[in-house]
């Protein structure tokens, strides 16, 4: 039982609370729950809902699609901790926001989703602008219900913000029939969120910590492991103070960069499929791997049967079902990253590990990571570091998916935690901008830059018409190769350069940015890098610049699939050019 | 390796087709679901018969544990339990037959319910191998058709409490 703030509103008397239709009750309880800014839009059946939204005090961010509209709620929320809402009508609506919802579940974003649905007395009837949303969408949330009474619809909202918010975070539907909106109701008081199947475990069992702590203050060759489940519960501090008292160097996953800064020297970066050899090769050596908040996804741990051949495994995840679901598990500790953290560091010792860490600072000077830097070409690392220069690291950076995406994990150095948005688990296209826009949204102050690939950028570039509407001064740089690029590299390297469908004919995108209203640059010189990222930052409002980079450039290193992580092609490549 | 779940569930609309749903979605094998009301009316129970190694049913138990609706999860692997299925089956009885396949119910403590002038129906309610075994006992005659509900079960008293999270 989790108690709410309770005001003394739950003395009231039940008949004197206030008669109210179910469109004025979710926008109380709404504002209840703290939401202070929405994504959506409109339709037929959810119009009652969007007439008593029009004087709500509520900041209403209308998309040019639902797609986007439920990945600007996911920036939203991943950029501020806090849970995104988005909200559409029926049918097509709801169907838009697939894509969006199962980014959100596959990264463990806090979304609550409100689609309205045809009325009760129509539903399986095929009505007008019916579909069984909730059918569609049950795989790709944490959780999702109908409401067909009234009675019910106030409790579920706040059990929905709940369920969204606590234990591992996800997307949460709930799909609203019309005749609900509309009918009378009291609004309830606040009261116990009771569900008794709904129990998240947030403080680690201490035998099992104890435990790890003497397994970690025995290890020789450590390697902490750190996923976006640190990110998600806020927890980078307790993760730089564990790392720091029991002295242990930190690898993270696409997800969890930001949690550690990668400016100190026991930052190995990020490791898997693109990660740095000396992550991978840290990780294929140590004794001892401790994960926080991370899945051993594939992508993580190239061929599963010879991932770090050595090694005992703690696995600290909030969600059960994650541990020893890829990988056998030493001892698994079921909580929460920040209070596990926190009482695993009271436990450490502080360990030298010279030699585990002399051998980790030789891969390092052996193996950086690396690109042609004196190409005249314009690299797409090249842009990159410049981005991240010119932003001393300070900026949000959002991606779509794809080589550009690689890179920026890569060549952008990461320190801050909530400043590094990308879709891993799914890897969607199109998720940049719109996700761009919502991070804006939640930190006007900030500096947001999408870093985009040409045709992820394709996908969504109609939301630039959003930043342009709501003034968000974001800028999106795209790595423009003329390519789907990592489909490319994949023809190219295991499909004998048989580029089949993988470029498209690219608008002039700085004409479409000006069309939209934005600021459009094209750069397609390496001497006018600099100063079109200088010229977009000084920029007010939303600004796309289009680097028309080198057209055939790999991500590496590489982990084929099926290879074991220190099997990397690609560390060689640059020793002639260096 | 057969392994026996049972679990408690909201009684709420929708919950069948999140643990159906969870079981396609996942890949797990599941041999049978029975599903029925318990002497909580907030509450049903489904005792879900699952095929796979034990790596397989503790992913099954902890998938199961993270759907909201579902409040409790026993594992029956290793326990001892009374599982039971029932089974409708009309089975041919040509007049000079008759007899034997009678002969046959009485012995598995099986009961007629209804008789016909081809056939009889017998209710059972066993232990899945006795009804395999019934079955193949009365394939010979012909089986018009038959039902079964799937497997139920329950911890004996003395083990109630085990396996439960
Ligand atoms: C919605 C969606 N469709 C298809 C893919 C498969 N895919 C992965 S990367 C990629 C190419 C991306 O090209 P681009 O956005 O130009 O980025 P680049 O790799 O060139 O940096 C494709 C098609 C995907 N990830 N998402």
């Amino acid at each position: 039982m989790k108690k709410l703030s309770s005001s003394d509103s739950s003395t009231q008397n039940p008949s004197i609370l206030p008669i109210k239709s179910g469109a004025e009750i979710i926008v109380a309880t709404l504002i209840e729950q703290g939401v202070e800014t929405m994504f959506g839009y409109p339709g037929g059946v959810a119009l009652p809902l969007f007439d008593k939204l029009y004087d709500a005090p509520i900041n209403f961010i209308i998309p040019r699609h639902e797609q986007g509209g439920c990945h600007m709620a996911d920036g939203f929320a991943r950029a501020s901790g806090k849970t995104g809402v988005i909200l559409t009508t029926s049918g097509p609506g709801a169907c838009n926001l697939v894509t969006g919802l199962a980014t959100a579940m596959m990264d463990s974003v806090p979304m609550v989703a409100l689609t309205a649905q045809v009325r009760t007395d129509l539903i399986g009837n095929d009505a007008f602008q019916e579909a069984d949303t909730t059918g569609i969408t049950r795989p790709v949330t944490k959780h999702n219900m109908i409401i067909k009474d009234i009675k019910d619809l106030q409790r579920s909202i706040r059990e929905a913000f709940y369920i969204a918010s606590t234990g591992r975070p996800g997307p949460v539907l709930i799909d609203i029939p019309v005749d609900i909106e509309v009918a009378k109701y009291p609004l309830q008081p606040l009261e116990e969120i009771s569900l008794p199947g709904y129990k998240p475990q947030e403080k680690g069992h201490h035998r099992q910590i104890k435990m790890a702590a003497e397994m970690i203050n025995k290890s020789e060759r450590p390697v902490l492991y750190a996923g976006g489940g640190v990110i998600t519960d806020n927890a980078s501090e307790e993760l730089r103070e564990f790392a720091k008292k029991a002295n242990l160097p930190v690898t993270m996953t696409l997800l969890g960069l930001g949690c550690f800064d990668q400016r100190e020297p026991h930052s190995l970066d990020m490791l898997g499929m693109h990660g740095t050899a000396y992550a991978n090769f840290a990780v294929q050596e140590c004794d001892l791997m401790i994960a926080v908040g991370a899945r051993f996804d594939d992508r993580v741990t190239g061929k599963l049967k010879t991932f770090a051949p050595n090694a005992k495994f703690i696995h600290i995840d909030i969600d059960p079902s994650s541990i020893s679901k890829n990988i056998n598990v030493n001892i698994p500790v079921v909580g929460s990253a920040k209070y596990t953290l926190g009482e695993l560091t009271k436990e450490v010792e502080f360990k030298e590990r010279k030699a585990w860490f002399d051998k980790i600072a030789d891969w390092k000077k052996r193996y950086p990571l690396r690109y042609d830097a004196k190409s005249t070409n314009i690299k797409p690392q090249y842009v990159i570091e410049q981005i991240c220069e010119a932003t001393k690291s300070e900026a949000i950076i959002v991606t779509g998916v794809g080589q550009h995406q690689m890179w920026t994990a890569q060549f952008y150095k990461h320190i801050k935690p909530r400043h590094f948005i990308t879709s891993g688990g799914l890897g969607t296209m199109g998720y940049g901008l719109p996700a761009a826009i919502g991070a804006q949204i939640a930190m006007p102050g900030a500096t947001v830059i999408d870093i985009d690939g040409d045709s992820s950028f394709n996908m969504t570039m109609n939301e630039l018409c959003t930043a342009v509407q709501y003034e968000l001064p974001i800028k999106v740089c795209i790595i423009n190769n003329g390519h789907m690029g990592m489909v490319r590299q994949w023809q190219q390297l295991f499909y004998g350069k048989r580029y089949s469908k993988s470029s498209l004919r690219n608008p002039e995108f700085a004409a479409v940015a000006q069309a939209f209203g934005a600021v459009g640059i094209t750069v397609d010189k390496k001497s006018e890098v600099k100063s079109a990222i200088a010229k977009m930052l000084a920029e007010k409002r939303p600004c796309l610049v289009d680097f028309k980079v080198e057209r055939e450039e790999n991500v590496w290193p590489m982990v084929a699939t099926g290879k074991s992580l220190h099997e990397m092609d690609g560390l060689d490549i640059f020793d002639s050019m260096a | 390796m057969k392994h026996i779940i049972s679990t408690l569930v909201q009684n709420k609309p929708g919950v069948l087709a999140h643990v159906a749903g969870m079981f396609a979605a996942r890949a797990f094998n599941i041999d049978s679901l029975a599903v029925g009301r318990t002497d909580d009316p907030m509450l049903s129970r489904m005792t879900i018969v699952v095929i796979g190694d034990d790596k397989v049913v503790e992913q099954v138990r902890k998938q199961l544990a993270k759907i909201i609706d579902v409040v409790k999860i026993q594992d029956f692997s290793g326990k001892e339990v009374i599982a039971r299925d029932l089974m409708l089956m009309n089975v041919c009885t040509p007049p000079e037959k008759r007899a034997e396949v009678l002969a046959l119910v009485e012995m598995f403590k099986a009961k007629v319910v209804d008789i016909g002038q081809k056939f009889v129906m017998v209710e059972f309610s066993a232990s899945e191998d006795k009804i395999e075994s019934f079955i193949d006992a009365c394939r010979p005659y012909g089986i018009k058709n038959m039902v079964r509900t799937g497997t139920v079960a329950m911890a004996r008293l003395s083990q109630a409490t085990g396996g439960e999270e």
